[in-house]
């Protein structure tokens, strides 16, 4: 399960990046929120994918799931959220102002 | 425990969400920032005595002991940096009073500052590797707001590079804590530190460590520091100044706290990366200061040469060498914040950053000029002022490791530093005035008031540095002796 979460992380990584190095803000954005994806698995694989009860009193288990890296994760998931929002009302507001949403044309920009 | 340590974070915080409130009464927003980082440094002051007194001390948040819960931990290092924080955020918030203008202050500028002092301090507060994620993004989500409030199309453009950058380099840092939660298990620095020692610091685990590195120094602007003139050129010179001098160094806390506290084993890879890399900022920031005649670039630049020069001393692992960046950070600090307010104040005296464009100065504003010429004086490490005793301690430190280079490249990178600094002063108040009181474009009415505060602070430093010596050289010993931090951390649970 570890080898196939490793490869699908790894997948969401080169699509990721590959968005992120096209020119429009737009499919830049959404490759920054596939990026947050694939590190958000990448955290919860990396604290062991194991099958277990959850870690509460009472519960009569032999083995139990790691619950901090599904904190982190959470904590992970808000933050890219919010950013992502950020990002993209920055995005069309830039669009707005500047006319454009080619990067390549974004450049040299200065104040008029 | 000591509930001390949450005031830096909560105070700003708490000020922040009321002044969202009262969003059109502006008079009581400024009263409340004000007051806000009064408060703050009052209570480090408190923290700093009992440090001083007790030893480093410690917050275990709803009474969870360490390695399980989140805890706050305040040591003679950051104490100092959050001292020093929040009387640069004073005097740029009193800056911020007569030249930020109505609208930006109407657009919760003051909560959104005190939001990115409650992210600063914060990082410098916490005491696990995830909680520093989390104040990062707290701090970067505020700057991310400021350097684009008020929406100019400077701003706007350079905002998106900043924004990329950073959320780019966050998702790094999350990698690389993936990874390190992996191999140790856990997240708190003292427990990291001691699992760390028990593995041994092998070629992965200094994969890790170099990863962290590099995203520390995309936010610190250690090598990595391509958006950082750009984006510290556009924002209003009340924000660009407490970036300067805030966000950077942020990163450079990151770097001396997590290669001093946990990944300390392996110094002949990671401290020499880490020189290397300082070697090349400074020759680079440099050249830059030297190549441009705008007179925020040429600021900006100086911002990158410090940061390499303090991290060489830390690159250099010794006592002497930690000494000196520590004492160089404080002075980093307050003086760049206070090259931006003067930077800032001459261009909105004359309404361009364009050095040609500007001469004769002094004749209309003396005080302002000689006040340029301290800080130059001080940007550059010319005794008595605080600049000099960190730079003679990095040097001494460099040397002593055998890093002549190292030390050579900090004192070749001063002198152009210093012919930068001056290429500004001689322009700008030498020379024909052409500019009379009717043309100018703004007053000084206001800003010379912080101004002359952090220039007080730049001689009080440089002459009572004895004064200060004997609270730095606790913060050094808590940073080349590991065991004092993890023993006041977790006491007698030692790492089961």
């Amino acid at each position: 399960m570890e080898t196939l979460m490793s490869i699908l992380v790894g997948i969401l990584f080169a699509i990721g990046v590959y968005l992120i190095l096209t020119k429009t803000l737009l499919r830049i954005i959404l490759g920054t929120s596939i990026l947050g994806h694939g590190v958000n698995l990448l955290i919860i694989t990396m604290g062991g994918l194991k099958k277990g009860g959850p870690p509460l009193l009472g519960i009569k288990n032999l083995t139990y799931a790691d619950s901090l890296p599904q904190a982190l994760l959470l904590t992970a998931i808000v933050i890219n959220f919010a950013t992502t929002a950020l990002f993209l009302v920055l995005s069309y507001r830039a669009y707005k102002v500047l006319g454009t949403d080619d990067t390549e044309q974004l450049r040299g920009i200065k104040n008029e | 425990m000591n509930n001390l340590i949450i005031l830096p974070i909560i105070i700003p915080i708490i000020v922040g969400m009321i002044m969202v409130i009262f969003r059109k009464n502006i008079k009581l927003q400024r009263f409340l920032s004000v007051l806000s980082t009064i408060a703050i440094s009052i209570s480090t002051l408190l923290l700093i005595t009992q440090i001083h007194t007790k030893g480093i001390q410690t917050l275990h948040l709803g009474g969870w002991e360490a390695p399980f819960g989140v805890s706050m931990v305040a040591d003679m290092f950051s104490a100092i940096l959050i001292l020093v924080t929040s009387i640069v955020s004073l005097c740029c918030l009193l800056f911020a009073f007569h030249s930020i203008g109505k609208e930006r202050e109407a657009n919760y500028f003051y909560p959104l500052f005190l939001f990115l002092i409650t992210g600063v301090n914060g990082s410098f507060i916490t005491g696990d590797i995830f909680n520093l994620f989390v104040c990062f993004e707290v701090m970067l989500v505020s700057s991310y707001v400021l350097i684009s409030l008020g929406g100019t199309r400077n701003q706007l453009s350079e905002s998106i590079k900043y924004i990329l950058i950073n959320i780019i380099s966050s998702f790094l840092f999350l990698v690389a804590i993936a990874f390190l939660y992996a191999m140790t298990g856990t997240l708190n620095f003292a427990h990291l530190s001691i699992r760390v020692a028990e593995v041994g610091q092998e070629g992965l685990m200094t994969t890790v460590a170099i990863l962290f590195l590099i995203v520390f120094s995309l936010k610190a602007g250690l090598f990595l520091f391509f958006w950082l003139p750009g984006s510290y050129s556009a924002p209003p010179t009340a924000i660009s100044a407490i970036f300067a001098a805030l966000l950077t160094k942020v990163g450079i806390y990151a770097i001396i706290r997590v290669f001093t506290l946990v990944f300390y084993h392996e110094p002949e890879v990671t401290h020499l990366f880490i020189g290397i890399l300082a070697a090349v900022t400074m020759l680079l920031g440099a050249i830059g200061a030297v190549a441009f005649w705008d007179i925020k670039r040429i600021l900006t630049y100086n911002v990158i040469v410090g940061v390499g020069f303090i991290l060489a001393g830390v690159a250099s692992y010794t006592t002497e060498g930690m000494t000196g960046s520590l004492f160089y950070l404080i002075h980093d600090m307050v003086v760049k914040a206070l090259i931006f307010l003067l930077g800032g104040t001459i261009i909105h005296l004359t309404g361009t950053s364009k050095l040609k464009e500007i001469s004769g100065l002094i004749r209309l504003h003396p005080g302002l000029g000689w006040m340029f010429f301290i800080a130059a004086l001080s940007l550059s490490g010319i005794p008595p002022l605080s600049g000099f005793l960190g730079k003679i301690f990095i040097t001494e430190g460099t040397f002593e490791r055998g890093y002549l280079w190292l030390g050579g490249v900090g004192l070749f990178t001063s002198l152009l530093v210093l012919y930068s600094i001056m290429k500004i002063f001689m322009n700008v108040f030498w020379g024909y005035t052409d500019l009379t009181e009717e043309n100018e474009k703004g007053t000084t009415k206001g800003l010379m008031l912080p101004i002359g505060i952090l220039t007080i602070i730049t001689i009080a430093l440089g002459l009572g540095a004895e004064g200060i010596h004997d609270y730095v050289d606790i913060a050094v010993e808590g940073l080349m002796n590991p065991s004092l931090y993890i023993e006041a951390v977790l006491g007698g649970n030692l790492g089961h």
